[in-house]
Formats: C-alpha cells, sequence, structure tokens
C-alpha cells in the first residue's frame, strides 16, 4: 500500500509506526489470531506431554510466534516453507489445521502425517508446508532444490526456509546460501535466531555478531530484524518475498528472538539465568503487539480478548479431535516405506 | 515402455556402458521435460567418466546443470526438486563422496515418504561410480552399495552390463521412489549389445546369466563378469556353475537365488564391498533361515573385499579384492572339498 492510498483509507495515527500503520486491521486481527493459536497450541501441547497423554518429547516455540507468524504473512497459499524441529509455529502460520496437527502429535492415524512423523515431521504438503525437519539444517539443501523445481517450471511461487541460529553453522547452511546466491533462485531463508543451540550461545559459536552478516559471502542481502516485532518482522519479509518471486534472488532475514522454554523436555536451564528469561518475557511479541494495538486505539481490549479466546477453543477442540482419534494398525507398519 | 529382462537378439548395435547410460539419460529427458542431469562437470567437461559426455549440448545448461562442490547441498537439492514435480537424476562423481552426502539420502529421502504418512514421494536417482581398478586408492575406490542397501526406503542397483545400465536406470527415473546407481568405473568402457529403443529392466529382478548344476555364484557388478568368466574356466574342469547377477541389492531378489541353491545345493556369494557386515552376509543369512539350508551340501562360502582401505599399489590393490582366480579356485575347493 503507497502511504497516499494509507491516508486516505486509515484514520491518522501521528505515532504509530509506518511498519505497523501498513498493516490493514484484517491482517492485524488474522496475524494476532494465529499467534495465539501457536502460543496456545504450544501450551496445550506442554500440558499434554506433562499428563503423560502423549510420549516423545517436542520443541516448544513459545516467545516466538512473531518470527513464524510475520515471516509467513506475505506468503500465497501454493508458496512453500521448509520447517524445522522448532516447527509447530511455521505450520500453524502456514495454514495448516491445528486438530490434525494435534493428532499427529498424539500419533493418531488421521494425523497430517497418520501418526508416522509426529511433532518433528509434520508435514501439509498441500498447504505448502513440505515439512518440519528433525536434522538441524536439513531443510536448507531442500529448499535449493524446491526453488530449481520453481524456476524450471516457470512458476511464481516462493519457497521460504526456516532454520535456527545453531543451523548457521552446519557446513548444508554454507552450500544452500551459496547454491540459491549463484542460481538467484526463488528463496527466503529465514534464521530465526532464538541465541542458543541447545546450550551454546550464538555467540561463542559465531564469528560475526549477526548471522545476516554471513548473506555478504553469498552476495545476498542480509537483513537482521527483532524478531519479537510481528510488524518489523512482515516489513523485512516483504520485500524479500517480492523479490524472490520476481526473480532477483534470495535473501536472508535474521529473525532475533528467544525461546522462553528450554530446547526441549529435558532442558534444566542450566546455561542461562532466570533474569535473562524475565527479561525477554517482558518483551513478549503477543503481549508488544497488543499493547502498542491498544495505545494505538486500533483495537479495543474485548475484541483482543475475543480473539484470545477464540483461539483457545480452536485448540480446545483440536486436543479433543486428536484425543478421540484413532490409532494405526500394528498390521500396517510397514505401509508407505515405498510409493507405488 | 516395455520391460526388457532377456538377452538382447543377436545382431543387436553394441554400445558401451558409457554410452549406453547416456542414451539412456538422453531418451528420459526426451520423453519427460520434469527429467534433468545435475552434478560436479557433467556439463562441457562431460562428466568425470565421460557419462554426460555431450548432453548438455543437447538439452542446455538449463537441463544439463554443473554444480558447485557441494555434495551435502546437491543431494538435498535433488530431493527439493523431487518433492516438488521434478524428476532429478543426480551424478555423484566418485561413489565415495557420497560419504559427504548421507544426511540428505539416509535421513531425508529414504524417510520422507514414509515420515510424511505417504503423501510425498521422492522420485530421485543418484549415479554413483564405484569400485577399485584404477589405482585411485582409499578414497576414490570403495564399494559403499551396501550401506545402503541397509536403509528402508532407498532401492539399490548395480549394473553390469551396458543393457542393464540402461535398462535400469530407465526404471529408476521411472520409479517413484530414490534409487541408487551404482556404477563400476571399471565397466565404462566394456561394449555390449543394447536395444535402441527405451526399455526397463525392472528393478528387484535378478539375471541368470548361466545355467549350471554344482554351484551358484551370486555377484552383481563387475563381480557377476567375474563369476561368470570363472564359470566357464571352471567347465572346462567338469564344474557346471550357475551365475546369478543380483542387479538390485534393495529390493533383493531372494526368490531366484533360493531356486538355484536348491538345484546345486552350494552357495558362493562374491562382492567387491568389504567382506564383514556385507552383502554376502545377509545372503547367506537368508539361505541359512530359509528352508533352502536343508538342500546345502556344503557350508555358504563367501568372497569380499579385504578388510582393508584400498591400497594405492596395483598388486595390493588387485590383491584386496576378489579377482576370477580367487572365484575359480574357492569355487573348485567348494565343490571338490566341501569348502571354500
Amino acid at each position: 500500500m503507497t502511504a497516499s492510498r494509507a491516508a486516505e483509507t486509515a484514520p491518522v495515527r501521528p505515532f504509530e509506526r509506518p511498519e505497523l500503520a501498513a498493516l490493514d486491521d484484517a491482517t492485524l486481527r488474522a496475524a494476532l489470531s494465529k499467534m495465539h493459536l501457536i502460543r496456545k497450541f504450544e501450551e496445550t501441547a506442554e500440558a499434554s506431554y506433562m499428563r503423560g497423554l502423549i510420549h516423545g518429547t517436542m520443541h516448544l516455540s513459545i516467545g516466538q510466534e512473531a518470527s513464524a507468524v510475520g515471516s509467513t504473512l506475505p506468503l500465497r497459499r501454493d508458496d512453500y516453507i521448509l520447517s524445522t524441529h522448532r516447527g509447530h509455529g511455521h505450520c500453524i502460520a502456514k495454514g495448516a489445521d491445528p486438530a490434525r496437527m494435534f493428532a499427529e502429535f498424539f500419533g493418531k492415524e488421521n494425523g497430517y502425517c497418520r501418526g508416522r512423523g509426529g511433532s518433528m515431521h509434520i508435514a501439509d504438503v498441500e498447504g505448502g508446508n513440505l515439512g518440519a525437519n528433525g536434522i538441524v539444517a536439513g531443510g536448507l539443501p531442500i529448499a535449493v532444490g524446491v526453488g530449481m523445481s520453481i524456476t524450471m517450471q516457470k512458476q511464481d511461487r516462493v519457497c521460504m526456509v526456516f532454520f535456527g541460529d545453531g543451523a548457521t553453522n552446519e557446513g548444508a547452511f554454507h552450500e544452500a546460501l551459496n547454491m540459491a546466491s549463484i542460481w538467484k533462485l526463488p528463496i527466503v531463508f529465514v534464521c530465526e535466531n532464538n541465541k542458543y543451540g541447545m546450550s551454546m550461545d550464538i555467540a561463542r559459536a559465531m564469528a560475526v555478531p549477526n548471522v545476516a552478516d554471513r548473506a555478504s559471502a553469498y552476495a545476498m542481502p542480509g537483513v537482521a530484524v527483532d524478531g519479537n516485532d510481528l510488524a518489523a518482522v512482515v516489513a523485512a519479509a516483504r520485500p524479500a518475498v517480492a523479490r524472490a518471486r520476481s526473480g532477483g534472488g534470495p535473501t536472508l532475514v535474521e529473525c532475533k528472538t528467544y525461546r522462553l522454554r528450554g530446547h526441549s523436555k529435558s532442558d534444566r536451564n542450566l546455561y542461562r539465568t532466570k533474569e535473562e528469561i524475565e527479561t525477554w518475557r517482558e518483551n513478549d511479541a503477543i503481549r508488544r503487539l497488543e499493547k502498542e494495538l491498544l495505545a494505538q486505539d486500533r483495537f479495543a481490549e474485548a475484541e483482543l480478548r475475543a480473539i484470545e479466546q477464540a483461539a483457545q477453543q480452536t485448540i480446545d477442540s483440536a486436543l479433543a479431535f486428536a484425543k478421540a482419534s484413532p490409532d494405526p494398525e500394528p498390521s500396517d507398519l510397514t505401509r508407505d516405506v515405498y510409493a507405488e | 515402455m516395455p520391460n526388457d529382462v532377456a538377452a538382447p537378439e543377436v545382431g543387436t548395435r553394441e554400445l558401451s556402458y558409457a554410452e549406453a547410460i547416456r542414451e539412456g539419460l538422453a531418451q528420459a529427458m526426451e520423453a519427460d521435460e520434469r527429467v534433468f542431469l545435475f552434478g560436479e562437470d557433467v556439463g562441457v567437461y562431460g562428466g568425470a567418466f565421460g557419462v554426460s559426455g555431450d548432453l548438455v549440448h543437447r538439452f542446455g545448461a538449463q537441463r544439463v546443470i554443473d554444480t558447485p562442490i557441494s555434495e551435502l547441498g546437491i543431494a538435498g537439492a535433488a530431493v527439493g526438486a523431487a518433492i516438488t514435480g521434478m524428476k532429478p537424476v543426480l551424478e555423484l562423481q566418485f561413489s565415495d563422496f557420497v560419504t559427504l552426502a548421507m544426511e540428505q539420502i539416509v535421513n531425508q529421502a529414504a524417510k520422507i515418504h514414509f515420515m510424511f504418512g505417504g503423501k510425498a514421494s521422492v522420485p530421485m536417482v543418484i549415479r554413483l561410480p564405484g569400485g577399485s581398478g584404477t589405482g585411485a586408492a582409499a578414497q576414490h575406490s570403495q564399494s559403499l552399495e551396501a550401506w545402503f542397501a541397509h536403509v528402508p526406503g532407498l532401492k539399490v542397483v548395480q549394473p553390469s552390463t551396458p543393457h542393464d545400465a540402461k535398462g535400469l536406470l530407465l526404471a529408476a527415473i521411472d520409479d517413484p521412489n530414490p534409487v541408487l546407481i551404482f556404477e563400476h568405473k571399471l565397466l565404462y568402457k566394456t561394449k555390449g549389445p543394447v536395444p535402441a529403443a527405451p526399455y526397463r529392466v525392472p528393478i528387484g529382478q535378478a539375471a541368470v546369466r548361466r545355467a549350471g548344476t554344482d554351484l551358484t555364484i551370486v555377484g552383481s557388478s563387475i563381480m557377476a563378469l567375474r563369476a561368470g568368466a570363472a564359470a566357464e574356466r571352471l567347465a572346462g574342469e567338469g564344474i557346471d556353475v550357475e551365475v546369478i547377477d543380483l542387479r538390485s541389492l534393495r529390493p533383493i531378489d531372494f526368490p531366484t537365488i533360493a531356486a538355484s541353491v536348491r538345484k546345486t545345493h552350494r552357495l558362493l556369494v562374491v562382492y567387491e564391498g568389504v567382506k564383514t557386515m556385507g552383502i554376502g552376509a545377509e545372503i547367506s543369512a537368508m539361505i541359512a533361515e530359509s528352508d533352502v539350508f536343508d538342500f546345502l551340501d556344503a557350508p555358504i562360502a563367501r568372497l569380499g573385499g579385504a578388510d582393508v582401505p584400498l591400497p594405492y599399489n596395483p598388486v595390493l590393490e588387485k590383491a584386496a579384492v576378489p579377482q576370477e582366480d580367487d572365484i575359480v579356485a574357492a569355487a573348485r575347493r567348494l565343490v571338490r572339498e566341501g569348502h571354500a
């Protein structure tokens, strides 16, 4: 939207940031709704685990909602994403049905992967989510092939690949960025820098201060943004998606964020302080956005609570759906090892 | 495209193994625009072993693509292209370099169809020049095919003739699963009859190369040829050998092996890969576990690669893998003395 059109259609809000002003009410409502859906999904998943309803482990993205929702906001339904082991948020952001996600999480036959993948491998292929990935940096080389495929089929799709800060020290990251750049592939690389690769502080693991700095080695734009600021993430993702779609090539976007929970269920937070976690909790993406929207009179408190309650209801019914779903049959164990 | 399992008609024109593969690639690319070839130096260089030859001039650099030296990256790119509608054929310059690409082949390509509950398939082909005998020493001479035959979700084939090299390639390109083709470097220049029209050699079907009554020798790739030559020499001594060319390691054609051993009552398995934990162990165990065990008149014997890295010195290099003389000697002992 151009500045002049925004002025015609929106009330004048002298203190509103341009990044936020660029998002209309319907877009913000949908984005906030998805952020709440992700938060509730993660909290409900955690509670289900605590109550022994599910086995295995999980990697929660509580605190990283703005990055998932903001990055995918400029994407179309037929665009692709590739996700990570901390991928519930990306999946919901791309438009997946939380009920089928929960069913997968519970290992049920009507989950997205018929219970064969679980939390770390949820894929919604029809919705353009080509899968979470249990291997750090596993999705990055795959994104190169998706980009090649889009180009060869002369489509105008975009592939957005998510990865954490830890992935940027894998060879796969460097091989993928290099190939995407030499072939000008329609890829947006989104690094969710949540400060830690399990326990390893990125400052101890990387010689440059920002992941985005690494883009210069591959002659592509590298943009670092406050990943807990939805509007800022959208403002960074939009030109990156547009550049990819128009044949301009890839971009590396770094969303600086924080996971408020541990790496996985075994994490005792020995590598970070309570104070640090508390500081980031005050910087919570959902709370920040809501506060700003209230201050700008974009939404009333009642409306915000209604959005949150609707998200809770969706997740409650998703959980009920998962619990009521059938388990796979052991006789089907070796089904789908090979495609026919 | 017909299946062709019979020996070519007399008078069929002859091609080298490398030419047969090139013809198969060209026919697949002509028939289906989703098929493309990529890898290190497959373009104007023509491939390290001359297999791609002039294909870049016939199909252009968009379909015969030179890649950076990034084995992990290009293996992942094959996965990404395959799950989004293309049919990539990747050449890994030496099969040894597959060690750099293990993650994408084993964790991603092999598992995506199953892990996603059958919602995506990975129709990709990887061509891998393998084997010893060229003086290329320890990092350019290995036979690693058994590693991949150990992985559910992959298919593994090993052609021994120009006819099978073309037919297995076309079958692999048609297959909706990831297929690894281990080509043998010593065979690229060998000649044999190859039908001009496209045809498939079905994956999972062994070939009985020579019928016999005293002993079954099972081998694949160059070992099937050495077994055949050994069988002709043994015939002069009154030992009648049945030779089975496996052609596929996964899936393996156990019924053909079993039927042969029921008839001959003796089994010798010959393979170039390291003997310990190799293909011979699997075939031996399959026989030992089955009712065919009761038909054996002698212990099963294995002739495999020595438990050493491939040496550079040509005498040592030859000593490290079964040669024709070794096969003759082992077969003779097995028939005459009841043990190898």
